[in-house]
């Protein structure tokens, strides 16, 4: 069974490089455009990694994670921020809210791949 | 390793980026007038952060240099460190100009910078760096540690509770350590309480790790550095050179006591922190910055498309069903599988016109910065209204109707609206209105721009018109009337041409540009209270509404909309004006006949006019009589462009297919009028 990956971004270029990446790769990706539309999805089904956006409408990436972390069956499910370098702040606000760690933008397909990797051991 | 070919996300963040920077800009535009609104300065600061961020994934690093920049100043505005000025909302504004333009140039593979963009650059930079400063960098220029690569290292690690529950695996840190060198590992397992206490998501142990090898200490800060504040840590340079294979022992014998007053700084360094790249001087001369045409299309009306395929469908298998063994008793349930066909084919092709509909929006949104800046140059005050901005319409008409309404809004601003003065003067309101107005009518979309200003001045219209000979006298002309001249070519009111309205472009071409989208204009004037000019277009460019003609053994179809009214005409109405040009009375007035068979050319077809049926077509605000042999009936004409499969005909404006297979030309009116005017003129 391949792993399942949610991708929370607003930015339909980054979703698309993302999921495309991931899928290319043999996961298999969902999409939501804002922290309200990733909860929901999150709650709708289980998934083996969550990929969230910090700057989004409706529901920022932090307040997301925080929300999802709550949701039952996600404690201990990785759950990432992707954050840029000049936002060190949001890493540790990420990780105060339950987030397993960060990927830093911009990063390429394969930063992308080996952090998801890293995370399913 | 999978090689991911990121051009294939380029319009996509090519459409998002320029949709943000309209979102900006709007943003701005409200910042200015009712002073700093906490949400819309998070709406501009996700506008910019998320172009930023695209830029740097995608290779266009100066576009991510100078929105970082610009992003710099934002955050400022955000945390309240740097007031909203009218300066500050003008140079943002004049960023997202600058983007829009960076765009324009990658999209169309130029570089994206250019000496405005490098200047502009430079004000933001000033700007960041004098008064109330925020720290200048984002980036703490930071002095990685410089460590040799070398010894072994003895590390203390302590989970804290919720560093399971976070995601993170000690056992995957543990791999990951493993690979930068010879890993021991002791785990202290003293802390497991009795298993009716043991609460599954919580970690009870604590570890001594030993790793051996050429190992940079960034490198184990970089396994721990998302276990930061969920655990204790300690990580130090093993003090013996003990070789590795004796690690596996405690550290500290009494560990717990040891470890807990162990302090779990980190260091975490920010691996190669990003330098803005410099921005390279490149001069693209005016490159031809062609749209590429692709359209973002909701999907609501992509999964109405896929039912009525799914009808279709339905419908053709029934119809197949009954072929097969087909039999006169069963007419009735071939009709009305005919029936649903036509029903089918009618909706589909509705669904299919729908995704090339966009909101007008689209245009409007541009206007409000357009009559911020335009009034400020000016010395007016107005007040923009946008009504009807869900009106849908045709792509093709939405990119093209921009430059009229542009040219009517700066004409309205520049010489409609009085000055705030005159306006006091005149007992007015000192800020008018301008309002722009979008409606469905019939089948037509209709587009008001409307003032609330001095309105056409007639004497002024009429002066120039029989100064250009247009006319020879305004005596009996109604005020509608005169204003209409302002359409005829060559006409300009302005006494002094301002930089603003004076482009050389005229009346006639907003007319001419309106035409040209099967669409047309009139104004309607009152001196002291204001104009209104009102567009009137098709929904579609792609489909009309035809009568069918005969001329000779040939079909033409002359849209519905140019047609006044057809009739047979009786000898007593027409005046021969020499070499085969005849003219006819139509009520009031004398129309030139334009018979259709010597333009096109056609044989057999009827020559004298009381023997056909003559077609009183109106295009380009004159009239003509059209001589066809027969009319043959109305319909809808799928509009088949004769450009891409020919050449341009003079007087056609494309070509369709019949029912019957066969082809019939589509008459372009308003140039046939056009021609024949000009030939009456001769």
């Amino acid at each position: 069974m391949s792993k399942k990956i949610l991708v929370v971004d607003d930015s339909a270029s980054m979703r698309g490089m993302v999921s495309f990446t991931l899928k290319g790769a043999g996961f298999e990706v969902k999409e939501a455009e804002d922290g309200v539309a990733g909860v929901d999805a999150a709650a709708a089904e289980p998934f083996d990694v969550v990929l969230a956006d910090v700057n989004m409408p409706r529901m920022d990436g932090i307040s997301m994670v925080r929300e999802i972390r709550k949701l039952p069956g996600y404690s201990g499910v990785p759950i990432l921020v992707l954050t840029t370098e000049s936002h060190q702040e949001k890493k540790q606000e990420g990780k105060a809210a339950g987030a397993t760690g960060w990927l830093v933008k911009p990063f390429d397909p394969e930063q992308l791949l080996a952090t998801v990797r890293r995370v399913l051991g | 390793m999978s090689q991911v070919d990121l051009r294939q996300f380029h319009q996509t963040f090519f459409d998002e980026s320029l949709e943000g920077l309209d979102a900006m800009e709007s943003a701005l535009l409200k910042l200015d007038s009712d002073a700093a609104d906490a949400e819309l300065v998070n709406t501009i600061f996700r506008a910019a952060h998320s172009i930023k961020g695209g830029s740097a994934t995608f290779g266009f690093q100066e576009i991510a240099a100078f929105t970082h920049v610009a992003e710099e100043l934002l955050d400022g505005v955000r945390s309240g460190k740097r007031a909203v000025t009218v300066d500050v909302v003008e140079l943002l504004l004049r960023c997202v100009d600058a983007l829009r333009s960076m765009f324009a140039r990658v999209r169309v593979g130029a570089a994206s910078a250019d000496p405005a963009s490098d200047g502009l650059l430079d004000e933001l930079r000033q700007h960041l760096s004098v008064g109330t400063a925020i720290a200048t960098s984002a980036q703490a220029t930071h002095t990685p540690l410089i460590d040799d690569a070398s010894s072994d290292w003895e590390i203390l690690f302590r989970a804290k509770p919720g560093l399971l529950r976070a995601g993170n695996d000690p056992l995957r840190m543990f791999r990951e350590l493993a690979q930068l060198g010879e890993l021991g590992v002791h785990a202290h397992v003293q802390g497991i309480p009795v298993l009716d206490q043991i609460d599954p998501e919580q970690c009870y142990l604590a570890w001594d790790l030993r790793l051996a090898g050429t190992v940079k200490r960034q490198q184990i800060d970089a396994v721990f550095e998302w276990a930061e504040g969920d655990c204790e840590l300690v990580i130090a340079r093993q003090a013996s050179a003990a070789p590795a294979a004796n690690a596996a022992r405690p550290l500290a014998a009494a560990a717990g006591t040891t470890i807990a007053s162990a302090s779990c700084d980190l260091v975490t360094t920010s691996p190669g922190a990003d330098k803005p790249t410099p921005l390279r001087h490149e001069n693209v001369t005016g490159s031809a910055v062609a749209e590429s045409g692709s359209i973002r299309v909701n999907i609501d009306k992509v999964d109405a498309l896929i039912n009525m395929v799914g009808e279709l469908v339905i419908t053709q298998s029934m119809l197949g069903q009954l072929g097969e063994h087909f039999e006169a008793s069963r007419l009735e349930a071939l009709r009305a599988g005919l029936n649903q066909l036509e029903r089918n084919t009618r909706e589909l092709q509705e669904s299919v016109m729908r995704i090339r509909m966009l909101p007008i929006s689209f245009v409007f949104q541009r206007f409000p910065r357009l009559v911020r800046d335009l009034s400020l140059k000016l010395g007016k005050q107005v007040n923009l209204e946008l009504h009807g901005e869900q009106t849908e319409l045709d792509k093709t008409v939405l990119e093209k109707i921009g430059d009229p309404l542009v040219h009517l809004v700066r004409n309205a601003v520049d010489h409609g609206f009085e000055t705030p003065e005159r306006r006091v003067a005149a007992g007015k309101n000192p800020t008018g209105t301008l309002r722009l107005d979008a409606f469905h009518q019939g089948g037509n979309i209709t587009v008001e721009v409307s003032d609330d200003g001095a309105g056409l001045n007639r004497d002024a219209i009429a002066r120039k018109a029989i100064e250009r000979g247009l006319i020879a006298s305004a005596d009996g002309l109604s005020d509608d009337e005169v204003a209409e001249l302002i359409f005829q070519p060559g006409f300009s009111t302005a006494e002094a041409t301002t930089d603003l309205s004076g482009r050389g472009v005229g009346m006639d071409v907003v007319r001419r540009n309106v035409n040209e989208l099967r669409g047309s204009v009139a104004v309607q004037t009152k001196a002291g209270s204001g104009s209104v000019f009102t567009i009137t277009l098709p929904l579609t460019l792609a489909i009309i509404d035809g009568l069918t003609a005969a001329v000779g053994n040939e079909s033409y179809i002359v849209p519905l909309v140019a047609v006044v009214e057809s009739l047979q005409i009786k000898r007593a109405q027409i005046t021969r004006l020499g070499a085969g040009r005849e003219v006819f009375r139509f009520r009031e007035e004398v129309l030139p006949i334009i018979p259709l068979h010597t333009v096109f050319g056609c044989r057999g077809a009827v020559s004298d006019p009381c023997d056909g049926i003559v077609i009183v077509v109106e295009g380009d605000g004159a009239r003509a009589g059209l001589l066809v042999d027969a009319l043959l009936g109305q319909q809808q004409a799928v509009i088949k462009s004769l450009e891409t499969h020919y050449q341009r005909v003079q007087g056609l404006s494309g070509a369709t297919i019949l029912g019957d297979g066969s082809i019939a030309l589509i008459v372009d009116v308003a140039g046939l009028v056009r021609l024949a005017h000009r030939k009456q003129a001769a």
